[in-house]
């Protein structure tokens, strides 16, 4: 049977936002896929080679989590990690993870946070929140298609001239609430603002990272089936009819 | 009472009156109406009750704890001024008083005991000079609207700043961050910790301290359980595992669920503090009450409870602690606790066309997780409507469903005919039971409430139990549902 890893990232740091949706939603659908999958939590200090994992989710923490984070990346993984993404590790990184993973996080009062600069995009903070739920529009997929979630976060996140933003956003704020840009796309790693969680409701995206990560580990030999999503995809359209209307 | 003060009590008044004629609770809006006459009207009024007020305030337990200290206080033979809806914003504590004055202003209360918002503490303290004050626990909730868990402690510690020196404050020695509220604020602990993890001197100096010493502007009366026998061991969200002092991770010898339990930070020293109102024996848990031997510090009794749940012999032990605070004997302690039962929607019990329902709010995680606890605390044939709304009073992001342990229902589904998802984010429930691992042939989603509850009652069988488990302000819309079919009293009456 296909084996996936996925590698849960701080996850008793970051796990505000029901950042545990996500690995719900990558274990559940690995499993009725007929995949069989094994969760590792990873955390402060630990040293690992990240190449051994097929899937790494990062979620979203509070301020003082950033720092201790921040400073984990700098001293401990960044550099594992980094190589890692260069390598075609699949990863979802949402709002503080996301913006841990580019250049720098400024915080209010002017301070530098380094970042792993695995994105080329970095991160200032705002004078306001921006909270609410979100639409974005994504060319992940070859086709259109939409994502659904909802942001809460101060930081606003500027990409470089060479990263490829994850979607055009239709609703809410996106990375930084002017240029109508959401996330970003770099190899096989996604960073986006969007929780919710994100991925029981966007199931398309979940099976694009499986995808993505059997590709990886055994080359195009597993081919993902279609499962019922009913459920998941009436959630999304609801959710879709009710922001656009 | 000064002119402005009695035109500001009479519109009060006027839009309260105006409000029941159409059936309206007008639990907010008269407050809000006087104070745009006369900003210092709950000032006036707070200050004509004789008794003085007890503030309660925390994330979950606010009504039941308020509503069992209004007992007590009540057998005491108290007139009690209450906002017992549960209104617990400014206006809504404003809007008690107008509703209790007379007018030409007369407090016809004795003692106030008034459930007050988190984010509204600093201000209604303020006004009201509470003498006493009681805080439930503090759990993650609402983030779009808080944010952070460590700024809602920091706002209730703005209120309690405001009371009187030496004013007693009944704080939950079990949970960490709530005990902290007696212990002074050691801001150089926080310091040395984040420099050095290895604790620098300083931290050493706190250990030795300990809380509820020197410095404390508010005399503590902790309170907390003492029967290890009911921890469930449950772990809570990452946002309390680390000392809100100094950051350290806190080391616990029992949980008795999320962060509730006997720690200890090994950074600072902070320590669960002795508890001075406490439970030392649990004796029964069941859906409909619960039975709990009850220690205070005028003596003891066997104490028997009408509303279920470990999450309730809390509230209990809160509302007790509130009691002592306010130097209430011990025979109106047992008579009130014993004669009050569930509060306005939670685990309320209705019977519907024959059928046993239960009606309890739902508003985050940890709430979640106890309210489902004592729905399977029962091996009964039970049928569940979930209601899940995000407006703002539920808070708009409903990320929080997916740290509720859904996953024991689908351990117990054999016991359960069917879960009905209803509310503005329905299909969401039924995506999260889903991925709990519920059966999906026994999940539907009607996310009009009254058409969900219609359908609930229609296949319920008789001698199985109907639960309704709404978060807040699909509660309000289900109770007014259940009003104008007459299985509910007005919401004045509550």
């Amino acid at each position: 049977m296909p084996k996936i890893r996925v590698c849960n990232l701080y996850p008793e740091l970051l796990n505000i936002y029901g950042d545990r949706g996500n690995t719900i939603a990558v274990v559940q659908r690995a499993r009725w896929h007929g995949l069989e999958v094994e969760v590792t939590d990873v955390t402060l200090g630990d040293r690992v080679d990240f190449r051994q994992f097929d899937i790494l989710l990062i979620g979203g923490g509070q301020d003082r989590e950033q720092r201790l984070i921040a400073e984990d990346f700098a001293r401990v993984k960044g550099s594992s990690l980094h190589e890692a993404v260069l390598d075609g590790l699949v990863v979802l990184a949402i709002c503080g993870g996301y913006q841990l993973m580019g250049r720098y996080y400024q915080t209010a009062d002017g301070a530098q946070l380094p970042g792993l600069s695995i994105f080329d995009a970095w991160t200032e903070a705002g004078p306001t929140r921006m909270v609410g739920n979100v639409v974005v529009e994504t060319e992940l997929f070859g086709e259109p298609r939409t994502l659904v979630g909802f942001e809460n976060h101060s930081g606003r996140t500027f990409l470089g001239p060479t990263a490829r933003p994850l979607g055009r956003v239709l609703k809410g704020h996106g990375n930084n609430g002017q240029d109508g840009r959401e996330g970003v796309v770099y190899r096989n790693a996604i960073g986006t603002y969007l929780h919710g969680s994100l991925l029981p409701k966007n199931p398309h995206l979940t099976d694009w990272l499986l995808q993505r990560a059997l590709d990886r580990r055994y080359g195009g030999e597993v081919q993902l089936g279609r499962l019922d999503d009913t459920i998941e995809e009436r959630a999304h359209a609801a959710m879709v009819r009710r922001l656009l209307r | 009472m000064g002119l402005r003060s009695l035109l500001a009590l009479w519109a009060g008044k006027l839009v309260l009156w105006a409000a029941r004629a159409v059936g309206r609770a007008g639990s907010s809006l008269p407050g809000r109406v006087a104070r745009l006459v006369d900003p210092g009207i709950l000032t006036a009024l707070a200050a004509r009750t004789p008794g003085g007020h007890a503030v309660i305030t925390g994330t979950n337990g606010k009504t039941t704890t308020a509503k069992m200290l209004a007992g007590i206080l009540a057998v005491a033979g108290q007139r009690v001024v209450h906002n017992r809806a549960g209104a617990n914003l400014i206006a809504g504590v404003t809007t008690a008083f107008l509703a209790d004055a007379t007018w030409s202003g007369r407090v016809r209360g004795s003692v106030g005991v008034l459930e007050v918002d988190e984010a509204s503490m600093g201000a209604t303290c303020r006004e009201v000079r509470p003498r006493a004050a009681v805080v439930t626990n503090f759990f993650r909730d609402q983030l779009d609207r808080y944010g952070e868990l460590a700024n809602t402690v920091e706002l209730v510690r703005r209120g309690l700043d405001r009371l009187a020196p030496g004013s007693p404050v009944a704080l939950n020695a079990d949970d960490p961050l709530c005990a902290v509220l007696g212990a002074p604020a050691i801001p150089e602990v926080a310091a040395a910790a984040e420099a050095a993890p290895q604790a620098g001197a300083a931290a050493a100096r706190a250990a030795e301290a300990g809380p509820g010493e020197a410095g404390t502007a508010i005399r503590p009366v902790y309170y907390g359980l003492e029967d290890t026998e009911v921890a469930t061991g449950e772990e809570g969200t990452a946002d309390v595992r680390h000392c809100i002092r100094c950051g350290r991770p806190y080391e616990y010898e029992v949980r008795y669920y999320a962060h509730l339990g006997r720690y200890r930070c090994p950074g600072c020293g902070l320590t669960r503090p002795r508890p001075q109102v406490y439970a030392r024996k649990v004796y029964e848990l069941g859906p409909r009450g619960s039975t709990f031997e009850l220690v205070t510090p005028m003596g003891s009794f066997l104490c028997r409870l009408q509303v279920p749940g470990l999450y309730n012999i809390y509230n209990a032990l809160a509302a007790v602690a509130g009691a002592v605070a306010l130097g209430l004997d011990l025979e109106a302690i047992r008579r009130g606790l014993e004669s009050t039962g569930t509060a306005f929607g939670r685990m309320e019990r209705l019977e519907i066309r024959g059928r046993e329902v239960f009606l309890a709010l739902v508003k985050n995680p940890v709430g979640y997780n106890e309210v489902l606890r004592t729905v399977l605390s029962t091996d009964a044939r039970k049928n569940l409507v979930l209601c899940l709304n995000d407006l703002a009073a539920d808070g708009t992001d409903i990320s929080w469903i997916w740290d509720v342990n859904f996953e024991a229902l689908a351990e117990r589904e054999a016991e359960i005919n069917f879960i009905l998802c209803s509310g503005l984010r329905a299909e969401e429930l039924a995506v999260r039971l889903k991925y709990a691992g519920f059966p999906t042939s026994k999940i539907s989603v009607e996310p009009d409430l009254g058409r969900a509850l219609e359908q609930g009652l229609a296949f319920v069988r008789p001698g199985e139990l109907l639960y309704i488990l709404p978060t807040y302000t699909a509660m309000l819309q289900m109770r007014e549902i259940l009003r104008r079919q007459g299985h509910l009293p007005p919401l004045w009456e509550v």
